[in-house]
């Protein structure tokens, strides 16, 4: 396993290590010491490998993700895993805003709440919240899910797409165009895999499903702008 | 962009220790807001008929000991004086109309930054680590503090637009964010008898906040008031003579992070400004969650 101390090296160096020479050297496990809040850590990974960061992280932590597993011991800031691709990013603490903000792909899990706007505007990312998610959350989420074990703020699926919101707790209020709607065999299945992959322990029959009602989907101007 | 910082000291023992903890916070917001700095320092009282005044002059070679000496001789009133580069701090036990009259007519090119009996401002332009050397941030005692570092969007880059803004007695406020409509409160607020000093956002955020706790809200009240009066994005971090209190609008696009432990509350826009702190690794560590009112009481 390779250690790497920002109290000795930059952010800089650390992702010149993390996207030239662990490639080379076939680096399997990566560990981040003393990130202090710094942003872009591990961030444009483009290659497998195992990366712990051992404190909180800044701003983009594991930002456009490929192919790496990266856990955070600790708390991120803004916008954590935003356009992942493939692999996986797990919080141990809280995220902060935009957590997996147009995500495309692998699995952003934060153990703790989410802030506002989680996962907005995502692209097919899978994204389980153990705690709280915040206002805004999915907004113009056009693809992927995303599990809250906690409760859902206000403005939950604002203009939703096709990706699909599971709620075990509260939604304070839902967004233009979200709506509850039945959960079938298919959604309790992808909730139990989605939570098995977490390692969350819920029970599937008790979240709700929140998806596009599609309203917004064509021009209506019998609206008269009101939505 | 902008950025924010506060401090308040739980256990007195640190207290003497203020400014060095704070530093590293000022200096590590320096991304966020390169070309100004500032704070407003809540330190021991004067007595109970003293009032402080910060003062700013624009001439780096200003006579402190000239103003000192003139304030005697026309008002024939004990006045001390301790300066720090462009920066003074007065105090009198004159009237602050009065002391303000004769600033006015004697003076006219220093600016007034502060009137309160615990607190004083200092704001400047230049990079955070530059102003926190200019006025020696690292040598500050006192209970707590608000502090900015700026990065303009609105309105120009001079001492007078840096951060905090101050309403009334000992009371401070710093801002990161924008307001769209600080024209429209300056011409709400300027008939009242509210006077403005510069054409700066934040400035009308903190004259709307003194006309509301003029008129006798208290400081919920008139923050409740600026939801809906005040439309832009901000988090705000305030100061009064035994609190600092924190807000965010709706939409929380500004961030806050807070650490809290048994010895000190402390407040940034990131974590990054947060993590030499003593025990942070144990601290409370949480967001503060938007519309809602946080104070934090000395």
């Amino acid at each position: 396993m390779e250690s790497l101390d920002l109290h000795k090296i930059s952010v800089r160096d650390l992702n010149h290590f993390l996207h030239k020479e662990a490639p080379a050297k076939g680096v399997k496990q990566v560990e981040v010491l003393n990130p202090d809040g710094a942003h872009n850590i591990a961030a444009g990974m483009d290659y497998a490998t195992t990366i712990d960061i051992q404190g909180h992280g800044g701003y983009y932590v594991g930002g456009m993700n490929k192919h790496a597993d990266i856990t955070v011991h600790g708390n991120v800031g803004w916008g954590v895993a935003e356009n992942m691709m493939s692999g996986s990013v797990r919080v141990k603490g809280f995220a902060s805003e935009s957590a997996g903000a147009s995500g495309h792909g692998g699995t952003l899990i934060i153990e703790g709440d989410a802030s506002l706007r989680c996962g907005i505007s995502m692209k097919g990312i899978d994204i389980v919240v153990g705690g709280n998610v915040g206002n805004f959350s999915c907004f113009m989420a056009q693809a992927g899910r995303l599990v809250v074990c906690g409760d859902a703020g206000d403005g939950l699926g604002d203009s939703l797409y096709e990706a699909v919101i599971y709620v075990k707790g509260k939604i304070k209020s839902l967004g233009a165009d979200a709506r509850v709607e039945e959960m079938t065999d298919a959604d309790y299945a992808a909730v139990k895999e989605l939570l098995d992959r977490a390692g969350f322990k819920h029970d599937p029959k008790e979240f709700k499903r929140v998806a596009s009602a599609k309203t917004l989907y064509n021009w209506n101007a019998d609206a008269n702008q009101e939505y | 962009m902008c950025g924010i910082v506060g401090l308040l000291i739980k256990n007195p023992k640190l207290r003497p220790q203020l400014g060095q903890l704070m530093l590293p916070m000022l200096i590590g917001m320096t991304e966020r807001g390169p070309d100004s700095a500032g704070l407003a320092v809540y330190t021991s009282a004067v007595g109970a008929n003293e009032r402080k005044f910060s003062l700013y002059a624009f001439e780096e070679d200003f006579s402190w000991q000239k103003l000192g000496h003139d304030f005697q001789q026309h008002l024939g009133s004990a006045v001390t004086m301790v300066p720090q580069a462009n920066h003074a701090i007065l105090t009198t036990h004159l009237e602050p109309a009065t002391v303000r009259v004769w600033l006015k007519e004697h003076y006219p090119s220093l600016h007034l930054l502060s009137v309160g009996q615990l607190m004083d401002i200092y704001k400047d332009v230049g990079t955070p680590a530059q102003v926190a050397a200019r006025y020696d941030f690292a040598s500050l005692q006192g209970t707590h503090l608000v502090g900015h570092t700026r990065m303009a969007t609105e309105s120009a880059v001079t001492p007078s637009h840096a951060h905090p803004f101050t309403a009334g007695e000992d009371f401070s406020l710093v801002h990161n964010g924008s307001l769209s409509n600080p024209n429209s409160i300056r011409r709400k607020l300027e008939p009242l008898g509210i006077e403005f000093e510069t054409d700066n956002d934040t400035e009308a955020a903190c004259r709307f906040l003194q006309w509301r706790l003029r008129e006798g809200d208290d400081l919920k009240t008139a923050l409740m008031a600026g939801f809906d009066e005040l439309d832009g994005f901000y988090t705000f971090l305030m100061g009064t003579r035994n609190e600092m209190a924190l807000v965010r609008d709706a939409f929380a696009c500004k961030p806050a992070v807070v650490a809290e432990t048994d010895d000190y509350v402390a407040i940034a826009s990131e974590f990054r400004s947060l993590a030499h702190l003593p025990d942070v690794k144990n601290a409370h560590l949480f967001e503060p969650m938007p519309e809602e009112l946080y104070v934090w009481k000395v």
